[in-house]
């Protein structure tokens, strides 16, 4: 496959849909495991919600 | 489960966690096919191999109008109906348009150097598609500024709601004023202009790019509701502490 002389327009356009895809991804998985930490804590501390559920149970 | 039901964050959370596996594997076997396409599809006979860039730019473009939508109809919910999951719903798709919005404008660019000979032109698809990039910046810049999370969402509603003003001049900038942009080329009167050896890869590359947003907003929401829970626990806390 031969991308002629503006090779490097396309590679770069796939490139950075691919960069910030990636970052779109790690920065949701990163903010899941932020806030699961976050009531993991709330719930050790002994705070329970108004349901009398645990902080971390989502059922 | 009913509709309604999906009303309930913890309801909506028990389905998110049972359908995000499914949606994400579905987005990554939909796109290998897409890129896959895209990769054999043949030079344009006037753009050459430049063409390739239209597979990821289309639909980074109609995602950036798309997304709006979705706010848009999440802006009305919180108005109207006032529905709880509307403003978390809205503002998790905020930054996730924001992103296609701007992956739509450089890549758009990066199309353009070759073919138009500059990177950029004031012309009114171009400005208004940048105009949605800076309302997609305010808005997300609103919600970090008011703290309460209600007042919060009924200003960002009402901006959301304006914004979509703009969704329209864009489709039909290329209709009303003369510019650099060529005119639709798939959703039109008459059906598409676009050869099927072009239109295939570009509706596959839509399709799951367009599954691509439903995952990363469904986790984006999750992770929405699961920072409300975290902040409602914390004034509890707070509360228990001061009494």
């Amino acid at each position: 496959m031969s991308l002629g002389p503006y090779a490097s327009f396309i590679v770069t356009s796939y490139l950075l849909v691919t960069v910030v895809v990636l970052i779109l991804i790690a920065w949701i998985a990163i903010d899941y495991r932020r806030q699961m930490t976050r009531l993991r804590e709330l719930d050790a501390s002994g705070v329970a919600r108004r349901s009398g559920r645990s902080a971390v149970e989502s059922k | 489960m009913t509709l309604i039901d999906l009303a309930n964050p913890t309801k909506f959370l028990s389905l998110t966690s049972r359908i995000l596996p499914w949606l994400a594997a579905a987005t990554v076997i939909l796109l290998l096919i897409g890129l896959t396409q895209s990769a054999m599809a043949p030079d344009d006979y006037q753009q050459g191999a430049t063409v390739k860039i239209m597979f990821i730019h289309v639909p980074n473009a109609w995602l950036s109008m798309f997304v709006w939508g979705v706010m848009s109809l999440a802006a009305l919910g919180t108005l109207v109906w006032r529905h709880p999951l509307a403003d978390v719903a809205a503002k998790a798709a905020a930054p996730i348009g924001a992103a296609f919005t701007f992956l739509a404008l450089v890549t758009g660019s990066l199309w353009g150097r070759p073919m138009w000979g500059t990177y950029w032109e004031w012309d009114a698809r171009l400005t208004s598609v940048l105009i949605l990039f800076l309302m997609y910046l305010g808005l997300i810049a609103l919600w970090r500024a008011v703290e309460d999370p209600s007042r919060a969402a009924r200003a960002a509603a009402i901006l959301t709601l304006v914004g979509a003003i703009n969704l329209p001049i864009i489709k039909f900038s290329v209709d009303w004023w003369n510019t650099l942009h060529q005119p639709a080329s798939v959703f039109r009167m008459g059906g598409p202009t676009l050869d099927r050896a072009f239109l295939i890869p570009l509706l596959v590359m839509a399709v799951a790019f367009t599954l691509l947003f439903l995952t990363l907003h469904l986790a984006a929401m999750r992770n929405e509701i699961l920072r409300r829970r975290v902040r409602a626990l914390q004034m509890m806390q707070a509360s228990q502490r001061s009494a």
